[in-house]
């Protein structure tokens, strides 16, 4: 147990410390995002995510905006295990034709108002997998969706950005 | 080598291939080199079928096996007129569902294999598409049909059914688990997979060879540079380049800090899934400092697209170098903390011990690799076994466990995440100066190259062939997760349902890499 509480004490709060670039990039996002959810989702926004048949690297970086470094539970996002209780379905991947069915069930298990956020460039256009018997390319092909997020895989501050250009944008 | 191969008549050599040894057998014969290997205690590391009508033939079927000194492919020319071939899997259990796919997705039928059920092929596709045969256009949209799968039932009183998934609780990829329980007790378990099938394979014969690198790299995310390596060793052998020496040392930084970076993440997971959620986090911590590192020396967090047919797009230089080392240095500092604390939690103890046992025969039997083999006591790392530069001089350390639960699993990986640190080091201090990278331009026609590649999970294959133009005819990937998948249905038996998350996260497979 000492040790658990002088590793507590030694880490401190990790949060902070962010290479420049990064830092600027995830408070100028976190901040608008706060105010935001404070406001129009009485202070938190309940993520739900799918993965709709992505190669996995966006899922790392989706885990971890969870992480302390990130920590985007500081934001009020927290993310859900059902979809019942989500304000935002982040999905990732080219949708695989046999997740689309579950993708759609997923959405339609969300309460409105709903908002969809399509992590990586999967989700924006089929990426490299492109469109084929085996995959239906953008998850704009299946449900619709609010913002895209771009990279391959978008890094963990990217997609907390596109979290806030979400909300913002269902004004 | 020499003895197994006298044991079976009737070989040629195959002298298209590159990369292992490689052999024709007449497709009746097929079967019995299967038995001769297996007596002889060699595992069954990859089965597949490529379709030869582009060389105005029929079919191939392949079966890899892994010999003490290296790989041995055996081939058989499978006719368009009687498209069958012998199944293996009476000999060897990873072939059930090996040849499932090649039903499934070549339209193969192997005689005598007792379940052809469609395997990542799913119950709503129409009867007869095969997407693997040259004839299937990969833009054609297949329409839904009515279908059943047939799943394992267990009937009797208290017997109930836990269905799980395709989307799962927390953030990670679709697939399927269903329980047959008692109170809280697995009676049996089936997996079902295909979720996320994106036509790779297909995809594949699409590209050029240096676009398909790309390709390669998005199999598994996790797992993109030891992707990326096995196919552009697979290419290499294929076109008989040789790649600079200081490539390969750069190719095999990347893949060691791709290691350290998956055993960081995951031995905080396994952690979390005991309820201790404190080293999550603190493991987290670690793995984002890799990531930092790797993006301040390759300009990726996760390094994908360095590898290339030829080498490496890009150097290191003396800044990215120090940047590296100082992570190490303060992340192996760290990790002993950690390490230290995971030790000596009495109450993960108490869930990680003795929970979720693949036993070593079980372990043997199915094909098991990487470190779900090396928990079970089995031996074998494609980094000492089958050693390419610059492993061949660093020797790597392989620890083995033989308990086989949860404990072990995670304790393997506790070892490696250290030995990589100390081969990172290694690289970094031997590195020899020179080019990263020598031109590659075509394959030539009908030559086929075998590679394999120790990622962080295990055994990665690849195998490609040229067709009659010197394009891609067939990339065949074999992700560790291909056979580890199996090691889970028979770890769970026995073991309580609250139980299964933490023995699945124990294992980690990959749900794209296995459905591809």
């Amino acid at each position: 147990m000492l040790r658990i509480l002088s590793q507590i004490l030694r880490t401190g709060v990790v949060t902070e410390p962010l290479p420049p670039a990064e830092e600027s990039r995830i408070t100028v996002a976190g901040a608008g995002l706060e105010e935001e959810v404070t406001r129009r989702f009485k202070r938190s926004v309940t993520v739900r995510y799918v993965d709709a048949g992505s190669c996995n690297a966006c899922e790392l970086e989706a885990s971890a905006m969870n992480n302390p470094v990130y920590d985007c539970e500081r934001f009020g996002i927290h993310l859900s295990a059902s979809p019942r209780f989500a304000d935002i379905l982040l999905v990732s991947g080219p949708v695989a034709r046999n997740m689309e069915v579950a993708l759609k069930r997923t959405y339609a298990a969300m309460p409105e108002p709903k908002l969809v956020v399509a992590v990586g460039d999967c989700g924006y256009n089929g990426g490299i997998f492109g469109c084929s018997y085996a995959s239906l390319g953008s998850v704009g092909n299946v449900i619709p969706v609010d913002v895209y997020v771009h990279g391959c895989p978008p890094r963990p501050s990217d997609i907390i950005n596109g979290i806030l250009k979400a909300v913002r944008r269902d004004l | 080598m020499r003895k197994i191969l006298e044991i079976i008549a009737d070989l040629t050599p195959d002298v298209t291939q590159s990369g292992a040894e490689a052999y024709i057998v007449p497709r009746d014969k097929f079967n019995a080199a299967a038995k001769a290997l297996k007596n002889e205690g060699v595992r069954l590391a990859a089965e597949w079928a490529s379709d030869d009508t582009p060389f105005g033939e029929g079919f191939s079927v392949y079966a890899a096996y892994s010999a003490p000194k290296g790989y041995l492919v055996i081939r058989s020319k499978v006719p368009l007129e009687d498209q069958t071939f012998p199944s293996i899997v009476k000999k060897f259990t990873a072939a059930r569902r090996f040849e499932r796919q090649i039903h499934s997705l070549m339209g193969l039928t192997p005689i005598n294999n007792p379940d052809l059920r469609p395997w990542i092929k799913h119950e709503d596709w129409p009867a007869g598409a095969c997407p693997l045969r040259k004839t299937f256009d990969a833009r054609e949209k297949l329409p839904r049909v009515e279908g059943s799968y047939g799943w394992a039932r267990a009937e009797g009183e208290g017997v109930y059914e836990i269905a799980v998934g395709p989307v799962h609780a927390g953030v990670i990829e679709p697939g399927h688990f269903r329980f047959q329980s008692v109170g809280e007790d697995i009676i049996n378990l089936e997996t079902r997979f295909g979720y996320v099938h994106k036509g790779i394979e297909k995809r594949f014969e699409e590209m050029s060879w240096i676009e398909a690198s790309r390709l390669a790299g998005r199999v598994s995310g996790d797992s993109t540079v030891a992707h990326q390596l096995a196919y552009c060793r697979a290419v290499e052998a294929a076109a008989g380049i040789r790649v600079p020496e200081r490539a390969h040392w750069i190719r095999a930084l990347m893949v060691e800090i791709e290691r350290l970076a998956n055993h960081l993440n995951d031995i905080g997971a396994i952690s979390n899934d005991t309820a201790f959620s404190f080293l999550l986090y603190q493991f987290s911590i670690l793995r984002e400092k890799v990531l930092r590192a790797s993006f301040e020396a390759f300009g990726h967090r996760l390094m994908m697209d360095r590898i290339v047919p030829g080498g490496v797009n890009s150097d290191l230089d003396g800044r990215a170098a120090k940047a590296i080392l100082e992570t190490i240095d303060n992340v192996s500092v760290e990790f002993e903390r950690l390490v230290r604390i995971y030790e000596e939690n009495p109450s993960v103890e108490d869930r990680v011990f003795g929970t979720g046992v693949l036993t070593p025969e079980t372990a043997t039997e199915i094909g098991a690799v990487g470190f779900v083999a090396r928990s079970s006591g089995v031996r074998m790392d494609c980094r000492v076994d089958a050693p390419f530069p610059p492993y061949n001089r660093l020797s790597p350390r392989v620890t083995v466990l033989s308990s086989g639960d949860v404990h072990a699993r995670t304790w393997v990986r506790i070892e490696e995440a250290r030995e990589s640190m100390r081969l990172v080091r290694g690289i970094l201090e031997g590195m020899p100066a020179g080019p990263v990278s020598v031109s590659f331009s075509a394959l030539e026609a009908c030559s086929s190259g075998f590679s394999a590649v120790e990622g962080w999970r295990g055994e990665i294959i690849y195998w490609v062939q040229a067709g009659p133009d010197g394009s891609i005819n067939r990339c065949m990937v074999r992700d560790p997760s291909s056979v580890n998948w199996l090691s889970i249905e028979r770890a769970i038996k026995g073991n309580i349902v609250p139980d299964f998350p933490l023995c699945n996260k124990s294992f980690n497979q990959s749900y794209s890499g296995n459905d591809l």
